[in-house]
């Protein structure tokens, strides 16, 4: 029992490397997906990194990151493979007066197959990271295809045949819960919910991100972030609007939020993305806000 | 893969010790009865996991069967409280105690299964009956709000509407609703004669005989999708002036829908897809009073909805799914399960229609507990108390 280095703080390392703050729940999560072989399953609300974890996974094992966004009608011809119908129709005519059945090989070939997402991720050399982003977007026959995808591994093409997978990618699929997945795509998953990091989790996240950042004003920062988001606005701000707004902070030279109450009033609406929002985060709200930060 | 290798290979984790084993099974069924969705693939991962040896720290063992286990946002709330009163209350060494059954968990877990969002997990299985149940009374009942709740059904004659006029209305008029729900437009094509867009694959396929000039198109249209329907009707005492309509309604719509299934509830609920599917139309009415019979009056729709939630709506709902529910929304129940109910329902289901014969009322406001319970669940809320109401609904259901 390797009580030393176990493998999920390994990973856990390794993606701090990389600039992305994992808690211990997410890194466990990602060592069991490596270990089982079983595709990842991110849910969370929009903004909180679902995507980022793929990302910096695939800097952390250092290969390719193929990404499938999924949206209503997504059928198999954009996810998976499709013929080069152009280049087909001009080798046809290129090779008017031969046999018909040496033209259809010929056009049949692989030279003529467009690669999708789906298709390039299981033909990588080395293992890729496949994120099949907002899964609940697309419909169910295309989640029951993506089920039987992922736990063979292999596809069958009409006129070419089947095609092995030559490594088993690491898959993550993220959903922001637009629709109710089926059990069965639940169950092939391991499942991760995405929580809006806690305070002392996202000033790590600011300060890795902007490095130069005073540690005191980027933990006040984050829990400024976090008391907003308290506030049940329509949307919360997420991840990425803390880091914009760490970055203008930084960037007026502001030491301590409850010095420039002002700018922080002004800046903070870069976080607000709704006129109703808007209008419930007052100058009173933030002086209060500050006042409980400072 | 994980999944289609490896079953039953107990050997293999012979290692762990049978206790162990016997206490991982028993805390898989413990999840399975809070509603978890775990397969044997998962039960064999949790044991590789714990084969890693990571069941020398409960901190580590929980976030790896954490992250296994859970398959939803409840389940990831739940787990750590599950997973604390399974493994930590008795310690980790005491295996002897574990029987793996859940009914002799300690009472936190039987206060936890009832749990935070009051799905009534771990309860006794409310059963469908598909017979004559034994007689329920709710003597202990309390009047409230106009839900009669010691009016029997086992009175009501569902043939009260054989008004040869009125059952050919309402069959022709699921006829029609029927014709124009089945079909459902979608972005997913197929081939077609006669479609608005050329598919290339097939064009190409077919104009290789004539030298690659496409002489002979082939069209893919959208695909037609059915819908699929759920009802659920309230057949309490403050609804049964119009219970007897409505399920002639179901039948007609039974009857033209391939995908579509008919539940009663009062005390509780009764899946009566099985004698609706009786082509005589008498027929069928007299078995549903069969059906209906032996049960108390008064409407619990909260504990109605859970246990469709639980027994049936896996099996009958999709994303594409329209639930009806019809009821007047007086609620003998406690409407804090309806309004939680609702909420899983809601989630599970492309829309929810409440139709309220009330409405039909003159100065009716959905003052009723319940109705205010479930209402922001609610998609389309809608009178129901003639025919011609049940006719404005056609264009909603055509758009589903």
């Amino acid at each position: 029992m390797s009580e030393a280095n176990p493998p999920q703080d390994e990973i856990a390392l390794q993606l701090t490397a990389v600039g992305y703050i994992p808690d211990r729940d997410l890194s466990t999560a990602l060592w069991l997906m490596d270990s089982l072989q079983r595709p990842l399953l991110l849910e969370g609300e929009a903004g909180v990194g679902k995507t980022e974890v793929a990302r910096a996974l695939s800097q952390v094992h250092d290969t390719k990151l193929i990404r499938l966004q999924c949206y209503e009608g997504l059928d198999q011809s954009s996810a998976l493979y499709e013929w080069n119908y152009q280049r087909q129709l001009l080798a046809i005519k290129a090779r008017e007066g031969e046999r018909a059945g040496d033209v259809e090989e010929e056009i049949f070939s692989e030279k003529y197959l467009l690669e999708r997402p789906l298709l390039a991720a299981i033909r990588q050399p080395a293992a890729p990271v496949l994120l099949i982003d907002e899964v609940d977007r697309a419909d169910e026959e295309f989640e029951a295809f993506l089920l039987e995808l992922l736990s063979d591994f292999q596809v069958s093409i009409p006129e070419l045949g089947t095609i092995e997978a030559t490594t088993i990618p690491r898959v993550i699929l993220t959903s922001n819960g637009t629709r109710e997945l089926s059990d069965a795509l639940r169950r092939r998953c391991l499942f991760h919910y995405v929580d809006f990091p806690e305070i002392d989790r996202e000033a790590r996240i600011i300060q890795s991100r902007l490095p130069g950042i005073d540690t005191a004003l980027a933990l006040e920062i984050a829990t400024m972030v976090n008391s907003v988001r308290r506030e049940e606005l329509r949307k919360s701000p997420g991840v990425a609007e803390s880091l914009d707004w760490a970055a203008t902070i930084a960037g007026l030279n502001i030491r301590h939020l409850a010095d420039e109450p002002e700018k922080v009033f002004d800046t903070l609406m870069c976080l607000i993305k709704t006129a109703e929002d808007k209008s419930r985060m007052t100058r009173e709200v933030t002086d209060r806000l500050i006042g409980k930060v400072a | 893969m994980t999944a289609s290798n490896g079953m039953g290979t107990v050997h293999e984790f012979e290692a762990l010790g049978a206790g162990m084993r016997v206490k991982l099974s028993g805390f898989v069924r413990l999840l399975r009865d809070n509603a978890f969705t775990i397969g044997l693939a998962e039960t064999h991962d949790a044991l590789k996991i714990l084969g890693k040896g990571q069941a020398v720290r409960p901190t580590r063992l929980r976030a790896g069967l954490k992250t296994l286990f859970c398959s939803r946002q409840s389940d990831w709330e739940k787990f750590h409280e599950l997973f604390d009163a399974y493994w930590l209350q008795h310690g980790m060494k005491s295996s002897t105690r574990i029987s793996g059954s859940p009914q002799k968990a300690p009472a936190g877990i039987q206060a936890l299964a009832k749990g935070p969002r009051g799905e009534s997990k771990g309860q006794d299985p409310d059963h469908v009956e598909r017979g004559e149940g034994s007689d329920t009374s709710e003597a202990g009942q309390t009047k409230r709000e106009g839900a009669s709740c010691t009016e029997l059904l086992s009175q009501t004659d569902f043939r009260h509407i054989t008004k040869s006029d009125d059952i050919a209305a309402a069959h022709a008029l699921a006829e029609r609703l029927s014709a124009k729900m089945r079909a459902r437009l979608t972005r997913r094509m197929r081939a077609h004669r006669s479609g608005q867009r050329i598919d290339l694959r097939r064009t190409i396929h077919k104009s290789i005989a004539h030298g690659g000039t496409p002489l002979d198109l082939v069209f893919k249209r959208r695909k037609d999708k059915p819908l699929r329907l759920v009802v659920l009707l309230d057949a309490s005492g403050s609804m049964n002036l119009y219970s007897a309509v409505f399920l002639r309604f179901m039948h007609g719509v039974l009857d033209s829908f391939r995908e579509a299934e008919a539940f009663v509830f009062h005390t509780r609920l009764i899946h009566i897809s099985p004698a609706l599917k009786e082509k005589n139309a008498q027929r069928a009415m007299e078995r549903m009073s069969i059906l209906a019979q032996g049960s108390g009056g008064g409407t619990r729709i909260g504990e109605s909805l859970a246990t469709f939630n639980k027994w049936h709506a896996k099996r009958c709902i999709t994303s594409r799914t329209c639930v009806m529910i019809v009821s007047d929304g007086y609620d003998t129940g406690s409407s804090e399960i309806l309004g939680k109910e609702m909420q899983a329902l809601r989630r599970r289901c492309k829309r929810i229609a409440w139709l309220n014969p009330m409405i039909g009322w003159r100065d009716y406001a959905p003052e009723a507990a319940g109705m205010q319970a479930a209402l922001p669940f609610v998609d389309l809320f809608a009178p129901a108390h003639n025919l011609e109401s049940l006719e404005a609904l056609e264009p909603y259901l055509a758009r589903i």
